[in-house]
């Protein structure tokens, strides 16, 4: 099966600093797959680069095996969604604006957001348990109360639903199956570096509820062994730029591996991992 | 609940609103002035335009004044709001990447040595500036990224106002009184359009810019949470960095052209107005050259009579009403 993002013996240099070298990962549909390393492993770039934001100086990234560099930066905004560790707003947008601007890959260049769309963004904001603050602004909610925000404005991104069926009906074709929400990724590049505990844990039960109920798949980076457990299956481990290993938590996440890759003592690692 | 409602058409009364007012300035402002005109007289049917000394006096004398500072207040309000969505900063102006200095420059030029080129006029020259000053920044922030540096977008601007402004000092330093005193006045801001005729030469470079501010606006809100959140949204980021750059920059150099580096339109208005309408920059945009345009034909009005018959320079009242208005508006939203 093909994967539905996939990193090709990826390598990114800023001038002479190489950050990434030969980095391969699949993420197929259905994934919940965490990227962990230690601060400066290059998970950032990483991210970026599976995001688009950044184009690789070597390998190359694919959707559905498409090269990204042939794939419109709308289709595939639809397809994949990003949310950044931090969201510092330059101007004062309301929570629901927030999360209706993630419509933007769905609409044409002039074109207003209809009903389908707050239809999305209020049905995002509900999974995220942030119905109620849909006219806050969002300047001042809490790091937690943000951070839902922003995945719920990924979510409306991802959201084809209505505007789609009603395209396709047009066309006479029937909605293909390999465009439903499976096969649609939310990037997320430590989603909670600068929370609590307890955002930590709303985060965390976002995320599986999203993965479970509507089937999005989901790539994360930190560099919490906790969050990845938390949430992912599978794991990759990046060190300095490489991957160290890639595999099921259970296989990956032994107290060698997880000692290289901090770089402490396979002894302090143990306790880590109980 | 209200969230039932897009954001969006909450905002659009307002614009309308902002609509209506610069229309009632436009006919309103030409009615005050040191010979009263009553509106009844300048549209009476009854008499021919020749002899309607009122009419002559609405359309030829104060109506072109009137449009042209609404169209240099719009313009300067858009621009502004276009600047701060690019540099994701709301303390940008118009002029704050060197455009004005450039325009300035060549104005000076033409204002003191403008008698041995008799064919480049002030405004020519000063449009002519600005387009040089856009092209050095331009060319400052292309240089080593693929899309345009913002920080050193603002660096090159910055450096680029306090360089224009020691040429600005030199070309004075080498002119007359009289020359300089012209000069002075010109950096003053001045609407006393004698005509139609530069309202009509900027217009073609504000519309052109306008289409563009029309597209931009959405790509301006999703820059606001970043570049990489915009591009992995969809956003051409790239693109919209470098139309929002040249549009509002020939917004910003036709309206100095028209009425000189008048101050404080550009950053007033946009906060006012987000006060009014929230942030999203496709009712903010609208909204701003609307109320840029009757807020500086107000003020124009008022600089003409306040202490008539003598006029005060336009950007004196725009400073003088804006500044305290501004630190105002800091205070109380703290």
């Amino acid at each position: 099966m093909t994967p539905l993002l996939a990193a090709e013996n990826v390598g990114f240099a800023y001038d002479a600093a190489t950050v990434l070298e030969d980095v391969s990962l699949d993420v197929v549909a259905g994934a919940r797959l965490g990227i962990l390393g230690p601060n400066g492993s290059g998970k950032t770039t990483l991210l970026r680069l599976l995001s688009g934001a950044l184009r690789p100086t070597r390998g190359r990234v694919r959707l559905d095996g498409t090269d990204l560099a042939s794939v419109s930066s709308a289709a595939l905004a639809r397809r994949v969604a990003v949310v950044p560790q931090e969201t510092e707003l330059a101007f004062d947008y309301s929570v629901l604006e927030i999360v209706l601007m993630g419509r933007y890959p769905h609409l044409g260049p002039f074109e207003i957001e209809g009903p389908d769309d707050l239809a999305a963004a209020l049905a995002a904001l509900e999974s995220t348990g942030t119905r109620a603050l849909a006219d806050r602004a969002f300047r001042t909610l809490s790091g937690g109360e943000k951070q839902r925000v922003v995945i719920a404005s990924a979510l409306a991104q991802l959201d084809e639903a209505p505007r789609t069926r009603l395209r396709q009906g047009f066309g006479g074709q029937a909605p293909h199956a390999a465009h439903r929400t499976s096969h649609r990724l939310l990037l997320l590049d430590e989603p909670t570096a600068s929370l609590d505990l307890k955002y930590q844990l709303e985060i965390a039960a976002v995320l599986r509820r999203l993965h479970d109920d509507r089937g999005i798949s989901i790539l994360l980076s930190t560099h919490d062994l906790h969050f990845v457990r938390a949430i992912c299956t599978d794991v990759v481990l990046l060190s300095r730029g490489r991957v160290l290993a890639h595999g099921a938590i259970g296989d990956v996440l032994t107290p060698r591996l997880v000692a290289d890759l901090y770089d402490i003592d396979a002894r302090d690692a143990a306790p880590l991992l109980q | 609940m209200m969230a039932s409602v897009l954001p969006l058409r909450r905002g659009v009364p307002m614009v309308g609103l902002c609509f209506v007012a610069m229309v009632v300035a436009i006919v309103v402002a030409p009615l005050i002035g040191s010979t009263p005109i009553s509106l009844g007289r300048v549209f009476d049917a009854n008499r021919a335009f020749a002899d309607n000394i009122d009419a002559q006096i609405f359309f030829i004398t104060r109506l072109p004044r009137a449009v042209a500072a609404a169209l240099v207040g719009g313009a300067l309000a858009a621009a502004g709001v276009v600047f701060q969505g690019l540099l994701r900063n709301p303390l940008a102006t118009p002029y704050t990447l060197g455009v004005s200095a450039g325009a300035a420059l060549g104005a000076m030029l033409a204002i003191s040595f403008g008698a041995a080129l008799p064919v480049v006029g002030v405004a020519s020259a000063s449009l002519a500036g600005a387009l040089l000053a856009v092209f050095i920044v331009y060319m400052l922030a292309n240089a080593r990224h693929r899309g345009i540096s913002t920080t050193v977008l603002l660096l090159a601007g910055v450096t680029l106002n306090a360089f224009f402004s020691a040429l600005i000092l030199f070309v004075q330093y080498l002119s007359d009184f009289a020359e300089t005193y012209r000069a002075l006045r010109w950096l003053m801001g001045d609407l006393d359009v004698p005509s139609y005729e530069p309202i009509l030469a900027a217009l073609p470079f504000i519309a052109v810019s306008f289409v563009a501010f029309a597209w931009l606006a959405r790509p301006l809100n999703l820059l606001s949470l970043g570049g990489d959140a915009a591009s992995t949204r969809g956003v051409p980021v790239a693109r919209a960095q470098r139309v929002a750059f040249f549009s509002a920059s020939l917004t910003t150099g036709a309206a100095v052209s028209v009425g000189g580096p008048i101050g404080f339109v550009g950053i007033i208005v946009p906060h006012l107005v987000r006060l009014l309408v929230g942030a999203d920059h496709r009712l903010v945009l609208p909204a701003s050259t609307f109320f840029g345009a009757a807020f500086l034909v107000a003020c124009d009005a008022l600089a003409r009579t306040v202490i008539a018959p003598l006029e005060l320079p336009v950007g004196i009242v725009t400073a003088l009403i804006g500044g305290p208005f501004f630190l105002w508006l800091l205070l109380r939203r703290r």
